[in-house]
């Protein structure tokens, strides 16, 4: 809404570039002030778009409520949307980067995505501030990558350990195969197997999959004690669905995952299938602190909606741009930025988090949640936790 | 063994969903040799309409599928009137680059109106979980839908070959001159086989919401798979699409289950293999019209 106020009341200056297939930016014009551009590219359409617009709604939610100043500088938000296509992010970054002289390259739905810019921001010297993709290598690819998001091995590794230590002792896995899932299977059955755990079925699953009636089966056939999961957040429905379907929860099947599964955005749509499932995620709506009950009213407040994961993780990187500019003290040099990023602490609504000095990793507790009815509604309540979790898939090097 | 029959099982129930999205295709594309890509839109109408009537309304699932075919064949008539019509004379490639740009809409549409989440269309307990058939696991809701789509493929195979309608169907598609020369309705009767076109794929849409996923980007997905079940059929018949669906569904989840490193190319495999034999598709035409 904000940026559409601004337009309106600039409406002389400000500039609406519609590119080929609905690629739609938003310019908001430059006020008397100073200002600091933040180029947000983020998938605002096609199979992704959830992603980009819980991170650009939580954006927007910040701005409103810690105002547009920092440092004396105003802030602005360039929204451009990449569609999820690597093409479009790196070609819509070298514009934000060369044109509008953007002082920060922020969001990044996929891990293609954020790996496309990787090389511009480091030429560019510009922080690159990832608050979706979730592929361990992506920070390591340029000095400039900041994460605020999660690492699929932070979730995979713990849910890993916690499996092996609570009586499951055969493990089928079910993942997309593409860089996140092959991610999250690794770690999963690196540490499972060391806690002295047994794969007994591995599928990969293609990404753009219609169907899971025959990969289902073969979980029944194998006869595990509980299904590992991995799936893009979109297609988790359909799986807990057909799950229950094929009455792999009457055999006692358990499901286990990293938290991806059980997005906010849909748990209530799967239905009761998807009770007593146990996944690790460093958030959930349900996380019981003061600030995230402030954090999920004032969501529901502003968007009709909760937050899920994707929206706690934009709303902590424009925390963290604004905390750095204070430490430059406006300045927008982005050797400067990076070093005031690096170390930080904070208290996010999913609990406490830092960004690692070494890695610019993000490091947070990771959850151990199950999903429960709680007044009419599915939630993932939490049960466990792990504290300050690295991303193991760098601690191992 | 058992599992062998539960894969049978499932394979059926597959192709015989993707038959009843696509068989709608195979009427335009096939009898009124129209390219029309955006069938995939009128069947994800019908899936939206059924999900807006069951979750926000409460209607009865088994009530709301044939307003879904309802809704998607009016949409499909007044389509047909205002834009199709004016391209039937014209070239596939100006057809197709119509109906793609159909598709872009409907998504940008659909994206706007109903959000960008996937919905579930909620359904009655009757038809979850799964009943034991002599030890093979069969699920309720996709024995549902073998029995709704055998009954349509029935239906329809009876209405082409045998009825009044369907043999001026058949000489308005032929010969449109001589057909209107002999007092048959040609554009009516195109109007109206287009709809049921359109209405056939929206109850698809409808049906196919729970195992296919329903999302602005259905269209775009399944658009390759309606393709394949219209090539490999041949665009001549019904009866052409309907083997057609069956095998490919039976590949699909048999490639699936016992080969699940390779599974999802077993379905182009089986499209190239027969390509390669029969050029027209199985049931194809060999002289071209």
């Amino acid at each position: 809404m904000f940026i559409r106020s601004q337009m309106l009341s600039q409406a002389a200056a400000g500039i609406a570039v519609a590119g080929a297939f609905g690629l739609v930016t938003v310019w908001a014009p430059a006020q008397a002030q100073e200002s600091v551009k933040v180029g947000l590219i983020l998938p605002m359409t096609g199979g992704q778009a959830s992603t980009g617009k819980q991170i650009d709604n939580a954006v927007k939610l910040y701005m409103q409520q810690k105002g547009d100043t920092v440092a004396g500088k105003k802030i602005e938000i360039i929204l451009k949307d990449d569609g999820a296509v690597p093409d479009n992010t790196k070609r819509i970054a070298q514009e934000l980067i060369v044109n509008d002289k953007v002082s920060f390259i922020a969001g990044f739905g996929v891990t293609p995505a954020a790996l496309a810019v990787a090389p511009l921001a480091t030429q560019a010297k510009i922080p690159e501030i990832v608050m979706a993709a979730g592929t361990s290598i992506i920070t390591e690819r340029s000095p400039y990558i900041v994460r605020t998001s999660f690492t699929l091995a932070q979730s995979s590794t713990i849910i890993g350990d916690w499996a092996a230590k609570n009586g499951i002792k055969k493990v089928a896995t079910l993942t997309s195969d593409y860089a996140p899932g092959n991610d999250a299977l690794t770690f999963f059955k690196q540490n499972f197997t060391a806690g002295g755990g047994q794969i007994v079925e591995e599928v990969k699953v293609p990404l753009a999959n219609p169907d899971f009636a025959p990969f289902l089966q073969r979980m029944k056939d194998s006869k595990p004690d509980a299904v590992f999961v991995f799936v893009p957040a979109g297609q988790g429905g359909n799986f807990m669905k057909q799950y229950a379907e094929r009455g792999l929860d009457k055999t006692g099947i358990k499901v286990i995952g990293p938290g991806d599964v059980m997005d906010d955005d849909l748990l209530n749509g799967m239905g009761d299938a998807a009770l007593g499932a146990v996944t690790a995620h460093h958030y959930s709506a349900a996380h019981p602190s003061a600030m995230n009950k402030e954090f999920v009213a004032a969501y529901k407040k502003a968007y009709g909606n909760r937050p899920g994961f994707m929206a706690v993780s934009g709303y902590d990187g424009i925390h963290m741009i604004y905390e750095a500019l204070k430490k430059t003290g406006g300045k927008t040099d982005g050797d400067a930025l990076v070093a005031a990023m690096k170390g930080m602490k904070w208290e996010s609504p999913r609990g406490p988090i830092s960004i690692d000095p070494e890695t610019r990793d993000i490091v947070q507790n990771i959850y151990i949640r199950k999903v429960e009815k709680v007044g009419g509604e599915l939630y993932s309540v939490e049960f466990a936790t792990f504290e300050a979790v690295k991303d193991s898939g760098k601690t191992k090097k | 063994m058992t599992t062998l029959f539960t894969i049978l099982f499932d394979g059926v129930a597959y192709g015989m969903l993707l038959f009843v999205l696509a068989c709608g295709l195979a009427v335009t594309l096939g009898l009124m040799n129209f390219v029309n890509l955006a069938h995939g839109a009128f069947a994800m109408t019908g899936g939206y309409v059924c999900a807006v009537l069951v979750n926000q309304s409460g209607w009865p699932f088994f009530a709301a599928l044939p307003l879904a075919f309802v809704v998607s064949a009016a949409i499909g008539v007044a389509l047909e009137r205002s834009l199709y019509r004016h391209l039937y004379t014209r070239s596939h490639l100006d057809q197709v680059l119509f109906s793609v740009g159909l598709v872009f809409m409907s998504v940008a549409a659909v994206d706007y109106i109903m959000g960008s989440s996937r919905i579930f269309i909620k359904l009655p307990a009757a038809l979850e979980g799964q009943i034991d058939f002599f030890g093979v696991g069969v699920g309720r809701y996709r024995l549902m839908i073998i029995v709704i789509c055998g009954l349509l493929t029935a239906g329809l195979q009876l209405v082409l070959a045998r009825t009044r309608f369907g043999s001026r169907l058949r000489a308005a598609v032929d010969d449109p001159r001589a057909a209107s020369g002999l007092g048959i309705n040609v554009p009516q009767v195109f109007a109206f086989t287009f709809a049921f076109g359109c209405g056939l794929a929206g109850l698809g849409g409808a049906l196919s919401a729970e195992i296919l996923g329903l999302d602005p980007y259905f269209p775009l997905k399944f658009m390759i798979y309606f393709l394949i079940v219209v090539t490999v059929g041949g665009s001549s018949s019904i009866t052409g699409p309907f083997l057609a669906s069956l095998l490919l569904g039976i590949g699909d989840v048999a490639g699936k289950y016992y080969v699940p490193k390779m599974g999802p190319f077993v379905i182009y495999t089986i499209m190239i293999v027969i390509l390669i034999w029969r050029p027209n598709g199985l049931f194809g035409r060999t002289a071209a019209r």
